[in-house]
């Protein structure tokens, strides 16, 4: 990380500053230092003390409060079920998003604008509503939930449920990283494949893909940290059945207002550290991609 | 062999309105089954027991100032998240200070944590034995169960939206307009005002939107923090999560179909903002 450092410095064109204003020095450097300060002030005590404090109490006796956290009544199926939750959304996302990016991008069609606008939706509706829509939708009282659970089908309260509420919460994401590069994309290639005689899913597969592979782990990745970390709209859905249903996010809670805050913080610090590399990761991925401007 | 051809492209043509209208069709689906049946399905189970439920819902005295304690949370996390946003952007694009890279990624934090995580860290500094508690204590300020803490997970949760937008707005704007309205005797904060957050202001309605969104949808975070004490620490997602605790499914269905509506409509804000931002740039 730090030879990135040093190797971006000397590209920014920033050392030409200082000699440009021959404005009153003190001033200007006085309003750097301040802005500088201030948002260090407000990223220090608003992010980085709380996150310190979850982390110190968490891991702060060491192996042993792990192993507590790991100990408490379901906490091992709590985190199995999310992660197993989690990679399941993020590869089920990550096919339809890469199709749903296609056609957006691709096809014109009546209605395209307003499907498009609609991929957006689960950005803007509070995470609880969208649980609430579901119980709407499939709950005992809705005809199509009767109608599920007389043929056997359980969404309400089981992992079905859990599972269609995280697609719904990370649709956006798969779509909204492979998009831009899908429009970014010379389709001289695409054609020149085609008229080469190379088929639909070859050309797709070995001209289209390759380019949208980035954005795809990206936005699966992407995907897989926000489900692993899901609360509102997993809590009213699943029922929270320990062993079961029961999922990390709300576990914390329960563990929280159960008065085991170290368990709550070693089990949250776990949680945080594994989506934190994947926001990373992906920073990695799409933040390559966007520097060459 | 004419004739051959033309068939062979009249099938070309069949199999690809075939793909398209196949692919085409499994979008609609996809989000037909996704999106807009629990939508549907939501205005449904809100509006099947008529207005008398609205009425009763609106009248309730605790329904109201869950609406209203929201809208206060929101109004103050936009205020804090959009100034100091900026101010914070300012500082990513314009500074060059070595550990930059990695204050970006502190903006960046508040996406990969739970919610529930941010609710525990704030009861951890502020809660009975936290690090901070007896200087608020000592000052009879009531943090935990009360707005202060409310307000300060809502704003952790909001910081990266206006930093992410205005960021990289200031970074392709450069500094030339600023540096020539500084050179003709503005000064810094005439400077900000009349030439910087002119060029910025789509992209800060972007970024205050997306906060409205997200503060008035909040739930993880603040459940933990405020008790849900029904009249004073109850925000209108709590209200929801407790009518459904207490089986009043319908005040429940009602007060999440406003909120849904809302978030459509900041949706709608949004796509303008985005609109005018790209005119903009031409």
């Amino acid at each position: 990380m730090s030879a990135q450092v040093l190797t971006r410095e000397p590209e920014a064109p920033r050392p030409a500053k200082p000699a440009a204003g021959p404005s009153p020095r003190t001033g200007v450097d006085l309003g750097r230092w301040g802005l500088r300060s201030l948002a260090f002030l407000y990223l220090g005590v608003m992010v980085a003390v709380p996150l310190a404090a979850v982390v110190q109490k968490g891991f702060g006796g060491g192996l042993a409060s792990v192993r507590d956290a790991l100990s408490q009544l379901g906490a091992r199926q709590a985190l199995i079920l999310t992660i197993e939750m989690a990679g399941a959304v993020a590869v089920i996302n990550a096919c339809f998003g890469t199709l749903l990016a296609y056609v957006l991008t691709r096809y014109r069609f009546p209605g395209r604008r307003l499907l498009s606008g609609m991929v957006d939706i689960p950005f803007a509706i509070p995470t609880l509503v969208t649980g609430v829509m579901l119980v709407a939708l499939y709950g005992p009282h809705s005809p199509i939930g009767a109608f599920l659970v007389r043929h056997g089908v359980h969404v309400i309260f089981a992992r079905l449920g859990i599972l269609i509420a995280l697609l719904f919460v990370t649709l956006p994401l798969v779509v909204r990283t492979v998009q831009p590069v899908l429009l970014e994309m010379d389709r001289a290639e695409e054609e020149a494949a085609r008229s080469l005689g190379a088929g639909r899913v070859a050309t797709f597969r070995r001209v289209v893909l390759p380019h949208l592979r980035a954005g795809i782990v990206a936005g699966g990745l992407l995907a897989f940290a926000r489900a692993l970390s899901e609360f509102g709209a997993v809590v009213i859905v699943s029922g929270n059945i320990i062993g079961k249903t029961l999922t990390a996010p709300v576990l914390i809670a329960q563990l929280i207002t159960g008065f085991k805050p170290e368990a709550a913080a070693a089990i949250g610090a776990m949680l945080f550290g594994l989506s934190f590399v994947l926001v990373l990761v992906v920073e990695r991925l799409t933040g390559r991609r966007e520097r060459p401007a | 062999m004419i004739a051959r051809t033309r068939t062979r492209r009249l099938s070309e043509r069949a199999v690809r309105r075939l793909v398209h209208g196949g692919l085409t069709g499994a979008t609609f689906f996809y989000i037909g089954v996704l999106v807009v049946a629990p939508l549907v399905g939501i205005a449904v189970a809100a509006l099947k027991p008529g207005w008398s439920a609205w009425r009763s819902v609106f009248t309730d005295p605790f329904a109201r100032h869950a609406y209203l304690l929201t809208a206060v949370i929101t109004g103050q996390t936009v205020v804090v998240t959009a100034v100091l946003g900026v101010v914070v952007a300012l500082v990513l694009a314009r500074d060059r200070f070595p550990g930059r890279r990695l204050v970006s990624a502190v903006v960046d934090l508040p996406l990969a944590v739970s919610p529930v995580v941010v609710g525990l860290a704030v009861v951890l500094l502020f809660g009975r034995g936290g690090w901070f508690e007896p200087w608020f204590a000592a000052h009879g300020i009531q943090v935990i169960f009360a707005l202060p803490s409310m307000v300060l997970v809502t704003i952790f949760i909001c910081i990266p939206f206006v930093v992410r937008e205005v960021a990289p707005l200031l970074e392709e704007l450069g500094t030339e307009e600023e540096e020539a309205s500084r050179t003709l005797g503005a000064s810094p904060m005439q400077t900000f005002f009349r030439v910087t957050l002119p060029n910025i202001r789509w992209g800060l309605l972007y970024g205050i939107a997306l906060t409205t969104a997200r503060a008035l949808g909040e739930i993880g975070a603040v459940l933990i923090v405020s008790g849900t004490i029904a009249g004073k620490t109850e925000t209108a997602t709590l209200y929801v999560l407790r009518a459904f605790d207490e089986s009043q499914d319908t005040a429940g269905y009602v007060v999440a179909l406003t909120l849904a509506l809302i978030s459509i409509l900041l949706l709608a804000a949004i796509e303008i903002f985005k609109s005018k931002e790209e005119r903009r740039r031409g």
